[in-house]
């Protein structure tokens, strides 16, 4: 649906995107991580036509938007940064206008709008002056605006920025209802919001992408091992013994003392195979019961960290 | 184009500025009026000459804010990545605009309207006068559009399209002073000089032709700046 081909945006002597290319399949929710300054923005102006490359291309079913920018446009709902807002209006008068910019049909219109905020929530405030929201009001109306025209495709930029938890939760509802049939690109500094929503993640620092995967897998690490933090009850040196002899075991070392003959281990797998079940026939052969088995995840944050700081130590 | 165009015309009469432009300027003719009206003289054209004068101090008002604001709120993302094509926007922008030019001039026909109450003639040569003040407003309004869209302040944006159109107004009386190349050059500029042949009851189509290509001209000039400015930031 979107197919991103070596962009690079410069300002000047400043390269803000730096040949990257990724494409987004439709149907498809995708995280777009980094730090704040890595790109996001620039990158997302560039695929809404806000703003032209430098090089490269940005083609979104098909049509580059260089070339046939109107057909893009009449495909993206962008909710930039900070939600593009006129305070003069009303809600309802400002989705209208926004209706008629997208050549949202007059017969269509009504309906239209009425859908859209109801999904969002803002029926109850359809009359108030935009000036007169809240923050969080204020981003959704921004929500339904991207939403008017009924795009296939939504780029989002943080949009639960500033949100308070409760109405994160509610933006957070609202994008995994919206993405049933349409394509999303969601840019975020927050990790755990990405993890929660998106199917898959590319990770960009300074212009470049450092990581592109599921959060899942991005979540076992990136060397692809499996790691477990386990506790056994049984003799510390037999278990390490029998345990090591698992097909596919690399690494296991006992962490610390947690009860009478009871010990924790660090354990990693050599694969991403699954090593728990040939775990628990082992340790059962032997009597030694497992009273706890927790993978040992790296949340997206060591992830971003360690790829982030990664790149720095290349540089 | 006409949605742009609806709504900033909302947006000007939902707030006071209209309003106080169309009070400031009525204040204005209405001192001038006083002239050639307590003296006797049913002569409206030297209102009128006055009046494209006091347009240069309140075109950049009314047209300060038409660019310069969508660009500092980032409501310029909007309106730009929307299917409607810049050339539409900006035209949108300079309709509702001349749109309230248009208001102010159709109340400042009171005016000649009390004179030709009073014993005057509403003569063909005031039809044209008016022809040209109407010619003169769309420039003006051109030069404005165009500057605000140079800057994301509205005070520089008034400031620049204030010089300007000074500029181009006394032109004109300098050029011949220069003369050589560049008294061509402001004669060229020079929107008083044909605005006061409209005011001395002549109907000249090469005047016409001249304000319509300079409005014409400034509009084009301001999508290009828009156009460039993406260009070269962000």
């Amino acid at each position: 649906m979107i197919e991103i081909k070596n962009l690079t945006k410069k300002y000047g002597q400043v390269v803000a995107v730096n040949n990257i290319s990724f494409n987004v399949n439709k149907g498809e929710i995708l995280g777009f991580l980094g730090p704040n300054g890595a790109g996001k923005s620039t990158t997302m102006n560039i695929i809404t036509g806000y703003l032209p490359s430098t090089s490269g291309t940005v083609k979104v079913d098909g049509y580059d938007i260089m070339t046939h920018p109107a057909e893009v446009k009449r495909r993206i709902g962008y909710l930039p940064e900070a939600p593009p807002l006129y305070r003069d209006m009303t809600v309802t008068e400002y989705l209208k206008f926004v209706s008629n910019l997208n050549y949202v049909p007059k017969k269509k219109q009504k309906g239209q709008m009425a859908d859209i905020m109801e999904l969002v929530g803002l029926t109850d405030h359809r009359k108030r002056l935009v000036d007169n929201l809240s923050k969080g009001y204020r981003q959704r109306v921004g929500l339904a605006q991207a939403l008017i025209g009924n795009p296939e495709v939504l780029i989002l930029d943080e949009p639960t920025v500033g949100l308070d938890p409760r109405q994160i939760i509610e933006i957070r509802r609202v994008i995994k209802a919206l993405a049933k049939e349409r394509t999303i690109i969601l840019s975020s500094h927050i990790l755990p919001e990405v993890s929660a929503i998106c199917e898959r993640v590319v990770i960009i620092n300074k212009g470049v992408i450092v990581a592109e995967d599921t959060p899942e897998r991005l979540s076992m690490g990136l060397d692809r091992a499996m790691k477990l933090s386990i506790t056994i009850v049984g003799p510390k040196d037999k278990v390490i013994e029998a345990v090591k002899k698992i097909d596919g075991v690399k690494y296991m070392e006992a962490s610390s003392k947690t009860g009478e003959n009871a010990y924790k281990y660090m354990l990693e797998s050599q694969t991403e195979e699954d090593i728990r079940e040939k775990l628990f026939f082992a340790m059962a052969e032997n009597g030694w019961p497992i009273i706890e088995i927790k993978p040992s995840v790296m949340t997206l944050e060591d992830i971003f960290i360690s790829v982030v700081t990664k790149g720095q130590e290349v540089q | 184009m006409f949605t742009v165009a609806k709504k900033e015309i909302a947006t000007y009469f939902k707030s006071p500025i209209a309003y106080i432009l169309i009070g400031l300027f009525l204040l204005m003719i209405s001192i001038l009026f006083w002239t050639p009206f307590s003296a006797g003289s049913g002569d409206f054209m030297i209102v009128l000459e006055n009046m494209g004068f006091f347009l240069i101090f309140l075109v950049p008002i009314l047209t300060m804010r038409i660019l310069a604001e969508d660009r500092k709120n980032g409501t310029e993302v909007l309106l730009l990545t929307s299917p409607t094509s810049l050339t539409k926007i900006v035209i949108g922008k300079f309709i509702a605009m001349y749109f309230v030019f248009l208001v102010i001039t159709v109340i400042s026909l009171i005016y000649p309207l009390i004179m030709v109450r009073f014993g005057g003639v509403f003569t063909v040569q005031l039809a044209g006068g008016y022809l040209g003040f109407l010619l003169l407003g769309a420039s003006f309004v051109a030069v404005g559009v165009f500057a605000s869209a140079l800057t994301e302040n509205q005070v520089i944006s008034a400031i620049i399209s204030f010089v300007a159109l000074l500029v181009m107004w006394m032109a004109g009386a300098f050029s011949a002073e220069v003369g050589g190349f560049l008294g061509t050059l402001l004669s060229w500029i020079s929107l008083l000089s044909r605005y006061d042949i409209f005011t001395r009851g002549i109907l000249g189509l090469p005047e016409i032709i001249y304000f319509l290509s300079f409005t014409t001209l400034f509009i084009f000039l301001t999508i290009r700046v828009i156009e460039r400015r993406r260009w070269i930031q962000g």
